[in-house]
């Protein structure tokens, strides 16, 4: 429980460099559960299924808002008393509930096994429950387990943990390749492709692909290009299978996203001339969506709240493409190695803070009157009622974002709460 | 272990949280990982909130758990009420937290804060939401008025106040129109001669809760949350309480009665001017009545209707669905496991199952098979009928952001009927239009690629628009269709029950069926042709029972005639 007085603040390594404040406290912040409701939609043959508490059913249905689908791939084992005092073993118990839950839906390919608080602490190994499952299911249906507790996990990182679990069961290749990670919207997916496929880059493969019983391969000629800033551990866990990082900005706006292929065109040596003629048409076109939106947002003083891990990104392109002012940029965590090309393109001297203490925070924001907070859904409205606009951060995972297409629809979501407000009148 | 895909309520600290984030000055302190905020945007994005829920967490992580979540707790309650100054603070565990057991209470209440504080056991693994309200609710007003209990025997005295005074208890946060509902309420009581002394906790502070003795009696709005409390203050301070709940016509004329009763006034201010019966438009101060007994509400007969949702609003609503709108039960569930009997009882007055569940799948399967008409239930029932292309209104908590409008909207007393009679026949509205347009599919306007007139395509197709109701012609429809709807409705008799598979049914539900019985007899082309006149809320059903009757006598085909000798055979 740091308070406003005493925030730790770390020396900026070098002159110049971004100073930041690491804070640890409240945290208003989804935990990694969350993630389900868009890894379900990209993942069309897996279902989720979280051992936890009517609390995890609870999140994922309210995070989930009215995606209330035919029957969702995803559900909750809820943990009772029964379980808890050893009436029941839990472990029958799951065997019983993902056999059930299995016989309902015979198009299931992939059974994701999601810990949560409740299971972490009580400490049910679902690991070892996958292993057990998998010996009777295999090659039928694979049973995966990670965790996406709020203990270990925040918000996106839910994705990062889901990746992590799934690299052991990548099958091996030697061939040089291009292995983006992290999920993107399918139509984000396509557009990319037919980029790369005109870069002459190939093969591409994604990861996590739109099925898991097709997962992509990995080796030592693998080069993995984040398209999320949050998939650090996954990556790590590529590099033991001999895949080697491209460091690149992220995807987002113009230049983000020209830097992003650059990358990949650099390790397969794509000649200048054909990059430019390639991206340049594409990258004009997305300037020419995101300028309509500079008008709007320019000079405006913008305080990102910790909540998606995009934050980092999103100050860069909200920054220097459409010349907003940072107030202040937070982030749940601070993965030096995936954002460290990000961390170089902010302005010096931008206010960074990792971790969060959300009522120092909030105090931060009410000092600074942003002319825009980004933030989550419980604390919108509240600061809208305090005269400040914002933008649910939620959004910005839930929409398309990524590559030259989407780089207008991205200014659109910041410049849509100032322009609304400039509407009424009332 | 429960397999749920979603979930009717929340787990009981998220009954905290209504509590409190219905109150002013009332602060809770949840010892909680990070993730447990996601409550917060219930109250923030659901109910509109304009400020964030009192609410303070402790977000302990896993390298926590070795070392000292207690201190945790305690830096955690200092800091709270350094920042918020509340006048009490609710101290409570969220479900990871109660298997750590810090016992959060007693460590908060041993910082000697200069307030009240009170400790909330919210037991995660066997109760759930409104419990969780309701305890909360209770343990709050229970240690504020600790030290007002008279000794037992002690006979209630009136307060000081010339008229009679009546508290409203149970409205909070996150309730379906309890927003208007005290507000309606209060009303009521006004035109009796009644104050409200308090309305708790909606609004309310802790000065207006050490004042609920002052009042005669309580009105016990919403049972699964005030029961408790109600039931405490009638036993230690002897104040009786309503047990009428008034949503509804009749009920709000039964619940007017009680009051008068128990305030020792006369019930003629508000009563004489109700006479029951009576086919007039000044025969009620709700215009429920008359809408009800107006010709153009012929349609409504005998319409099947399932109602699910809390005991409170399920329980009203079937009784109103019934005895003032006319129309049939097809079924009727709960939530509410605390209040399964009353329900068990009500099912059996009006000869219909009683479903008490909180399985999603199963209320689904439960109204696929009664293949009704119209749907009141709570957003989840919303999205079941939906899929399975029936009419909906809800009635009951869990909503969404559509169900808390911005115009007065209670769902209890005159006013509250009024809005119910809207609510129940808006949806039955715009299914009678797409049904007329099935039915006239083959004509060169209402042709089959012709959609609804409420879809911008209708228009842009040069489809036809239809309005029943809208001009006489309109009406005339109605009434020539509503003969069709209750005939066929005749022949899906509940005891036959099928699934409405024309009407998008569960596949896994049918696929079973179908396996177990064999071969299916074919549909001749006249027989298909003649099922497709059948409306489409009752045709799989009709389908569904037809085949089945081919089945028993060995038929091999199904004609005109085996579809009407079924009907005949499974109506009443």
């Amino acid at each position: 429980m740091n308070d406003l007085a005493a925030p730790v603040v770390f020396a900026p390594p070098r002159p110049g460099a971004t100073p930041w404040l690491r804070e640890r406290g409240q945290r208003e912040v989804f935990c990694g559960l969350t993630s389900i409701v868009w890894l379900h939609r990209k993942l069309q043959d897996a279902f989720f299924l979280v051992v936890g508490s009517r609390t995890c059913a609870h999140l994922i249905q309210s995070a989930a808002g009215v995606m209330i689908f035919a029957e969702p791939r995803f559900g909750t084992a809820i943990l009772t008393d029964r379980d808890l005092a050893g009436i029941a073993d839990a472990n029958d118990e799951l065997d019983r509930v993902c056999l059930r839950l299995l016989e309902r839906r015979p198009d299931v390919r992939a059974l994701f096994l999601v810990g949560s608080c409740p299971s972490e602490v009580i400490k049910l190994d679902l690991a070892k429950a996958a292993e057990r499952l998998n010996a009777r299911l295999l090659p039928q249906v694979r049973v995966l387990a990670y965790s996406g507790s709020g203990i270990e996990t925040t918000f996106t990182q839910g994705e990062d943990s889901a990746l992590k679990c799934l690299v052991p069961a990548l099958p091996a290749t030697d061939a040089k390749q291009l292995l983006v990670v992290g999920c993107v919207a399918d139509v984000v997916e396509d557009q990319l492709r037919r980029v790369f496929d005109a870069l002459g880059i190939g093969p591409v493969s994604f990861f996590p692909s739109r099925r898991a019983a097709a997962l992509p391969a990995v080796g030592p000629n693998t080069l993995l290009l984040p398209a999320q800033p949050y998939v650090g551990d996954a990556v790590r866990l590529l590099f033991a299978r001999g895949a080697q990082l491209l460091e690149a900005p992220y995807p987002f706006g113009a230049e983000g996203t020209t830097a992003w292929f650059a990358a990949a065109a650099d390790a397969f040596g794509v000649p200048a001339a054909r990059f430019a003629a390639v991206t340049q048409p594409l990258a004009d076109r997305a300037r020419r969506a995101v300028a309509r939106h500079r008008e709007r947002l320019q000079g405006k003083r913008l305080f990102l709240m910790p909540d998606s891990q995009l934050e980092v990104p999103l100050a860069r392109f909200l920054s220097r493409e459409l010349g907003m002012a940072l107030v202040e940029v937070g982030t749940p965590y601070l993965d030096r190695q995936l954002l460290g090309r990000e961390l170089a393109l902010l302005p010096p001297q931008t206010r960074l803070c990792e971790g969060q203490d959300v009522d120092a925070q909030l105090d931060r924001v009410r000092a600074a009157q942003p002319d825009l907070t980004v933030c989550g859904l419980g604390l919108a409205n509240p600061l809208e009622a305090e005269g400040l606009a914002t933008k649910w951060s939620i959004e910005l995972v839930f929409t398309p974002i990524h590559g030259y297409e989407q780089a207008g629809d991205l200014a659109e979501v910041f410049a849509r709460p100032l322009d609304r407000r400039a509407r009424l009148t009332v | 272990m429960q397999l749920t895909l979603w979930t009717y309520e929340g787990p009981p600290h998220v009954g905290a949280m209504r509590v409190a984030a219905s109150m002013r000055g009332v602060h809770l302190l949840l010892h909680a990982p990070q993730g447990d905020t996601y409550a917060d945007l219930l109250f923030t994005m659901i109910d509109r909130h304009d400020r964030r829920p009192p609410v303070s967490y402790t977000t302990f992580q896993a390298r926590d758990l070795g070392g000292d979540t207690a201190r945790l707790v305690k830096a955690a309650a200092a800091a709270a009420y350094e920042r918020f100054r509340p006048d009490v603070l609710l101290v409570g565990e969220s479900c990871t937290a109660e298997l750590i057991q810090d016992q959060a209470g007693q460590l908060a209440a041993s910082l000697g804060l200069p307030v009240p504080v009170v400790p909330l056991e919210l037991p995660a693994y066997s109760k759930k939401e409104n419990w969780g309200a309701g305890e909360t609710l209770y343990r709050l007003v229970r240690a504020l008025l600790a030290d007002r209990v008279p000794p037992p025997g002690t006979k209630h005295h009136r307060g000081p106040a010339a008229r009679p005074r009546a508290n409203l208890l149970g409205a909070t946060a996150m309730g379906l129109r309890c927003r208007d509902d005290v507000v309606e309420v209060g009303r009521l009581l006004a035109q009796l001669g009644v104050e409200v002394n308090a309305v708790v906790p909606l609004g309310a502070t802790a000065a207006d809760v050490r004042r609920l003795p002052e009042a005669d009696f309580n009105v016990d709005l919403y049972p699964e949350v005030s029961r408790p409390t109600a039931l405490w203050l009638q036993r230690s301070f002897g104040m009786p309480f309503t047990k009428t709940v008034p949503m509804g016509v009749n009920a709000t004329r039964r619940f007017v009665a009680e009051v008068a009763d128990l305030a020792d006034v006369d019930a003629a201010p508000v009563l004489a001017g109700e006479r029951p019966g009576q086919a007039r438009l000044d025969a009620s101060r709700s215009r429920l009545p008359w809408y009800s007994r107006s010709v153009d509400s012929t349609y409504l007969t005998g319409k099947r209707v399932f109602v699910f949702g809390d005991a409170t609003h399920a329980l009203a609503a079937a009784a109103m669905a019934k005895e003032e709108m006319g129309f049939e039960l097809a079924g009727i569930g709960t939530y509410s496991r605390e209040f399964a009997r009353e329900l068990r009882e009500a099912a059996q007055r009006f000869g219909v199952p009683a479903l008490v569940t909180d399985d999603y799948l199963e209320v689904e399967a439960a109204i696929a098979d009664a293949a009704p008409e119209l749907v009141l239930g709570t957003q989840m029932e919303r999205h079941i009928a939906k899929r399975l292309g029936i009419a909906c209104a809800v009635i009951s908590a869990p909503m969404h952001v559509q169900d808390v409008p911005a115009r007065y909207s209670p769902l209890f007393g005159f006013e509250g009927a009024n809005v119910l009679f809207d609510s129940f026949v808006h949806p039955l509205m715009m299914g009678l239009e797409e049904h007329l347009l099935q039915m006239f599919r083959g004509d060169f306007e209402f042709h089959d690629g012709a959609a609804a007139s409420h879809l911008p395509l209708a228009r842009a197709a040069g489809g036809a628009r239809l309005r029943p109701g809208a001009a006489f012609g309109g009406t005339m429809s109605d009434a020539t269709h509503a003969g069709t709807a209750s005939d066929a409705a005749a022949c899906a008799d509940a005891a036959h029950a099928g699934t409405a598979a024309d009407a998008g049914a569960v596949v896994q539900a049918t696929a079973p069926l179908q396996a177990a019985s064999g071969a299916l007899p074919r549909w001749t082309a006249e027989g298909e042709e003649e099922l497709r006149k059948i409306p489409f809320f009752v045709r799989g059903k009709a389908r569904r029972n037809t085949e089945r009757f081919a089945q028993e006598r060995g038929l091999t085909e199904i004609t005109i005639e085996t579809l009407y000798e079924a009907k005949a055979h499974f109506g009443r």
